[in-house]
């Protein structure tokens, strides 16, 4: 045990402090619009919420929660997390447990044609006319079938499975249990972590995504959350700067502004609310695909 | 019995003629499962390479890439004539340089930081903290970022609090670049301390002890030890991210660009979308991707052999 010299104490003092500077700025925006999406939007916009609410308030959420146009986007996004996500798990898994079987034949090739996809593609236009030409365009399709492999993910998850023990692949065998058997029964309950993190990974995905939804939708009714996000946070935007002629407009204002911070609110929430619970296991799921990667 | 024959030895020697049909016949099932995905692959990922074709034709919908008519190399001659294109272009890499300056190093810098921190708990609660941001959407972001530094946002009345004059954050094309690199580290600075960290931990304990006993300050073991022990990891990133120098992503840029400053923040993948989608120039759209991938490519290899040459290290 080596004891801490003066400089040593010095040290860890200016470390720390440096660190909660960095971790204040990291989470304070994020604590301010929580704070401002629960205040009086007048004394938000007067620059007097700084970090606590004042006058609280839960008209913006009572807004929010009333408009089609954002519960719409809000059941669009949570049906193609939803299933989308599903769809990953499930692509995902059927290509990465055969190609971490050590015995298949042919693997290197079918890994060489897989990885070749990550080094070139075609491209936007040329994705988008694949997916107009057999028919999936502006269809619920359009949202879960072109992403439907994340390929770098497909190489994490077989890395994962190759570390399973050999002698469990065997045992089964010799009970006589199938191929797919002994991925249902026996890979796939020993895989929870790595499941876990795919699960935060492509569900987040999902949840977040909005350019598929911009290329790939034109019916304002099938669009994801974060596309109604953009059309009220971003587009609205410059003119709420511009519209500032009389007193009715400032109060339209007002309540815009509370409205949006509601907004980022309640589409981060899911995200953040499924962070904790995930969190342990995702570390882990980026370690292994930075070994392999 | 069955696993006696199954025994990769056995199996060799029963089968050697008939090699193709017995595997095929002993892992039906594994190709079974592998039929779906390499379906997918061949629609979404193989089927749009051939869609490239349309960056060399006077791409017309009605007739499909079979029945367009070829222009050879016309599409590139006309884009390289397009000051937008230079534009695109120029942001792009601007953008990304600053990234590559600013961006690159701050997670490294930060790992770092983190790694010196001996309290396991602050750590824990620090790394859950600087995760968040990943999680959350460039909608969202970009959402948070006008609220907060438009003319009227928080930013500038703290400054008019202050007696200060008012900035314009995002509608002044300088001050936008400099927002635009601050929130993509303020997005990507935790998520991107992982690796390092991880590298970290493999670095061997005995160099510190045998540094404290020569009584070596910490920073110097930070410079001595510390940092030569995850220059691989630092030269894979670095060889990556160099990599993609052409290519950008679309949802930082569009979200938090507006028509004051696209002079700046227009880049090669809100320019494709503008004259793809926007516009329907499929061929010219095509023709941009197609250049940038073959431009990325060449960044990559160049960046991958100068790695080499100078450090002895590459990523193949």
């Amino acid at each position: 045990m080596i004891h801490k010299t003066r400089n040593d104490k010095i040290f860890d003092t200016l470390n720390t402090v440096i660190l909660s500077l960095i971790l204040i700025v990291v989470l304070y925006p994020l604590v301010f619009v929580l704070s401002a999406s629960i205040s009086n939007p007048l004394l938000v916009i007067r620059g007097e919420v700084l970090l606590f609410p004042k006058d609280m308030t839960l008209q913006a959420y009572a807004r929010v929660f009333r408009d089609g146009e954002v519960l719409g986007g809000f059941m669009n996004t949570l049906l193609y997390a939803s299933t989308g996500t599903l769809i990953n798990l499930a692509m995902t898994t059927m290509g990465a447990y055969p190609l971490s079987r050590p015995n298949l034949q042919g693997r290197k090739v079918i890994m060489l044609v897989i990885l070749m996809t990550m080094f070139f593609n075609g491209g936007l236009i040329p994705t988008y006319m694949v997916v107009k030409s057999i028919g999936i365009i502006n269809t619920y399709w359009a949202m879960v079938l072109p992403g439907a492999i994340s390929v770098f993910h497909l190489i994490v998850m077989r890395t994962f499975f190759e570390n399973i023990p050999q002698e469990l692949h065997e045992a089964a065998v010799i009970d006589g249990s199938s191929q797919i058997r002994t991925l249902w029964s026996v890979v796939l309950p020993l895989s929870l972590p790595i499941m876990a993190v795919m699960t935060l990974f492509y569900g987040v995905f999902h949840w977040n995504s909005f350019f598929n939804g911009l290329i790939y939708l034109s019916d304002q009714s099938k669009y994801p959350l974060q596309l109604i996000m953009r059309d009220i946070l971003i587009n609205s935007q410059m003119q709420d700067m511009m519209n500032l002629a009389d007193e009715s407009a400032v109060q339209q204002q007002l309540m815009g502004e509370s409205i949006k911070y509601a907004l980022i609110v309640v589409t981060s929430l899911p995200v953040l609310a499924l962070y904790p619970l995930l969190q342990r296991y995702f570390v882990q799921g980026v370690m292994i695909g930075a070994i392999k990667g | 019995m069955k696993a006696v024959i199954n025994s990769p030895n056995n199996r060799i020697q029963l089968n050697r003629k008939n090699n193709f049909m017995y595997y095929l016949k002993k892992d039906f099932l594994l190709y079974l499962l592998l039929l779906l995905p390499l379906a997918y692959l061949a629609i979404f990922r193989y089927a749009p390479i051939y869609g490239v074709l349309m960056a060399f034709q006077d791409y017309n919908l009605f007739q499909g890439i079979g029945g367009s008519e070829w222009v050879g190399l016309d599409v590139f001659k006309f884009i390289f004539e397009q000051n937008s294109f230079y534009r695109a272009l120029k942001n792009t890499l601007v953008l990304n340089l600053l990234d590559l300056a600013i961006g690159f190093p701050a997670p490294i810098i930060l790992a770092i930081l983190l790694n010196e921190i001996w309290h396991a708990r602050f750590k824990k609660v620090a790394q859950s903290i600087l995760y968040l941001p990943h999680f959350l959407s460039w909608v969202i972001i970009g959402g948070m970022v006008y609220l907060l530094f438009s003319t009227g946002g928080l930013a500038n009345s703290l400054l008019a609090g202050l007696g200060l004059s008012k900035i314009e954050f995002l509608s002044r094309k300088e001050n936008w670049i400099v927002m635009y690199v601050l929130v993509g580290v303020w997005q990507s600075v935790g998520w991107g301390t992982i690796i390092y960290l991880a590298a970290l931990v493999g670095i061997n304990k005995e160099l510190y002890e045998a540094a404290d006993i020569d009584g070596a300050s910490r920073l110097r073991k930070i410079w001595h030890i510390t940092l030569p022990g995850i220059r691989p990891t630092i030269m894979i990133l670095l060889i990556l991210q160099i990599g993609r120098m052409v290519s950008i992503g679309f949802d930082r840029p569009y979200v938090l660009g507006n028509s004051l400053v696209s002079e700046y923040s227009d880049v090669i993948s809100t320019y494709v979308y503008r004259i793809g989608i926007g516009a329907g120039d499929f061929s010219q759209a095509t023709a941009v991707g197609l250049f940038q991938s073959v431009v990325g490519l060449v960044f990559l290899v160049a960046a991958n052999y100068i790695s080499k040459k100078i450090v002895g290290q590459g990523i193949w």
